[in-house]
């Protein structure tokens, strides 16, 4: 087994290479536009002097590999281009735009275990039971619903029918930030959910069948005590890991539900940057996305062995 | 005397392999499969039939019947350019299924091809391999597929190769999975020894086995397609007006929520019971191949 202290090092070390494969998907983006990539950013009515002078610009006439060079090294330097829209660095609107959404992550990821704790250990304390099969019933359904779709549904209840939130937007002071993210927060929560509760609660029934819980059992644990002081406990463990597995997913939701609330994160200036044909301002947010989804990947692990000196560092490291 | 034949396929006898239960319950009676399979069919079938069935062409135009409410000449009303709801949901699960269980195809046998090299030869060939599995496991499905489908342009096509590029890692996962576990089995320790070469051990030896679970998987895999091409066209970037296609629907009603809210519902609950019938056949499929997987 691997020692605690290695691993750390080691995991952070595994990561460079992806990280490093990020940079070569985005970098490649641009040459899988079909043509010159430059003619069409332009679009059709560009004067071939303006096509020929975002070519130079974008460095289309040197070798690949020498592009893909100055690509990292400008990448080192904190330069991802310049917005086509906006004509500012385009990092300063990625910085702009990112505490939105990284606040409506860490929203939904609340709302998620407050909705799956309580429904997994339902499932789990009687597997087999009615209430275990009605919570089964919940990822079919639930997997099979568009994100978008749950929002606009709660929209319209919550907003439009009952008028308990706003529609859209964003809000001025932090208290209004959280009224206003509510509901894109809960459409997360709901549509990640089902993931969840599955995994929660298969890892309950796990922690249930073990020797520690057996012992508590017969020293006269039962019902509510035993479930909060043993079973939930352990069994949470798991559940980071799984948080920080689907973590890639309830971002990638984000960045769609921001458009139906009208949220001004990283998800609309994705779509606004696809209309505008702002092709570095697409890159920065998907290079931008894909670093975070790999360093919370790392944290994840590095806190989930932190957490449960059980784990076979081994097997994680080749996972 | 008869020779013993070294190409013999050394595979277990099936009744040795299969627990009781698998040999006890044919197909039909997995209640999972049957409803799933129910679904599923009706649903394919209004699609086929969307052209007999629809009461109105889905993109006619008639700006006099714009914005109505259902009616008997319009069972679930007309949207905002007049054209017939009803007909278009019919229409676009044409466009949502056809494209959905299409677009599985290619990143199927993709994944399974290069999970089934990298798990059986290992070494180099599935360190490269797995690395570049995890650099796609870095973008989020749907950064990658809307950043794709912008590059690659409008169409059908693109939307094909979008979710071809972002699907085939999962594929590759699972199989790369259950074929370390299936290189360790006798059997097809006995089929090396027997002198086989590697493609034949893995084509007709590992291949078999390990296959039930990427076709499991290839169903919520089917799920996931549709809610990227609604959600593409919901933002926009999918299929280009004025083809009726489900999450367009939802996206051009969402301006009359108000009002009209049905026209935002329907399509979603079309999506819903759709992935409802690919998910039970998903369980039934897992009852059916992997009984030991059951929990």
């Amino acid at each position: 087994m691997l020692s605690r202290l290695k691993f750390v090092p080691m995991r952070l070390l595994q990561a460079v290479p992806v990280a490093f494969g990020v940079t070569l998907v985005v970098f490649f983006m641009v040459h899988l536009i079909p043509g010159n990539p430059a003619e069409s950013i332009l679009g059709a009515q560009a004067t071939p002097a303006k096509v020929a002078a975002l070519t130079d610009q974008m460095g289309l006439n040197q070798p690949v590999v020498q592009q893909y060079w100055h690509f990292l090294s400008n990448l080192a330097h904190g330069n991802l281009g310049e917005s086509y829209t906006y004509q500012v660095p385009v990092l300063t609107l990625v910085w702009q735009r990112a505490p939105v959404t990284l606040l409506l992550v860490a929203y939904s990821v609340v709302l998620m275990l407050i909705i799956s704790i309580p429904l997994s250990m339902l499932a789990a304390s009687r597997p087999g039971h009615v209430r275990d099969h009605a919570v089964r019933v919940i990822p079919l359904v639930g997997l099979g619903m568009p994100q978008f779709w749950v929002g606009v549904m709660l929209l319209l209840v919550f907003a439009v029918g009952t008028g308990w939130f706003p529609v859209g937007g964003y809000g001025d002071t932090m208290m209004d930030h959280l009224w206003y993210l509510f509901l894109p927060a809960l459409t997360l929560a709901i549509s990640i959910s089902p993931v969840i509760i599955r995994s929660l609660r298969a890892s309950m029934l796990n922690v249930l069948e073990s020797d520690y819980v057996a012992t508590a059992r017969s020293k006269g644990a039962g019902g509510r005590s035993l479930f909060a002081g043993h079973v939930l406990r352990n069994a949470i463990i798991p559940a980071v890991s799984i948080v920080g597995v689907n973590l890639g997913y309830l971002v990638g939701g984000t960045l769609v539900i921001e458009k139906v609330f009208a949220i001004p994160g990283l998800g609309s200036m994705l779509i606004e940057s696809i209309f505008a044909r702002d092709f570095p301002s697409v890159q920065a947010v998907a290079l931008f996305v894909a670093v975070f989804v790999v360093l919370v990947g790392v944290l994840t692990d590095v806190v989930y062995t932190l957490l449960d000196p059980r784990v076979d560092l081994t097997q994680r490291m080749n996972a | 005397m008869t020779t013993f034949s070294l190409t013999h396929r050394f595979r277990p006898s099936r009744r040795e392999a299969r627990p009781a239960a698998r040999r006890l319950r044919p197909w039909y009676q997995n209640r999972s499969l049957v409803a799933g399979l129910v679904i599923v069919c009706i649903m394919v079938l209004l699609a086929v039939l969307a052209p007999v069935l629809a009461p109105y062409n889905p993109i006619k135009q008639n700006l006099n019947e714009a914005l109505q409410g259902p009616s008997g000449a319009h069972w679930l009303g007309t949207d905002k350019l007049g054209r017939d709801v009803l007909s278009r949901l019919l229409y676009g699960a044409r466009v949502d299924l056809r494209i959905g269980f299409l677009a599985v195809i290619i990143p199927f046998v993709v994944g399974t091809i290069l999970g089934a090299i990298a798990g059986y030869f290992g070494g180099w060939l599935d360190i490269i391999i797995m690395r570049i599995v995890d650099v796609f496991y870095a973008f989020p499905l749907f950064l990658l597929v809307i950043a794709l489908v912008f590059v690659l342009g409008p169409g059908e096509s693109s939307i094909y190769l979008a979710i071809a590029l972002v699907s085939w890692v999962s594929y590759c996962k699972i199989v790369r999975g259950e074929v370390i576990v299936a290189r360790q089995q006798e059997y097809v320790q006995a089929a090396r020894l027997g002198g086989l070469n590697n493609a034949r051990v893995l084509g007709r030896h590992i291949g078999p086995n390990v296959i039930s679970q990427a076709i499991t998987y290839a169903m919520s895999d089917i799920v996931m397609d549709i809610m990227v091409i609604v959600t593409l066209g919901y933002l926009g970037l999918g299929i280009t007006p004025p083809t009726a296609e489900w999450g367009s629907m939802i996206a051009d009603a969402q301006e009359f929520i108000t009002t009209l809210w049905w026209m935002a519902v329907v399509p979603g609950v079309a999506v819903v019971i759709t992935g409802l019938g690919l998910s039970l056949i998903g369980d039934g499929l897992t009852d059916l191949l992997s009984p030991e997987r059951r929990k």
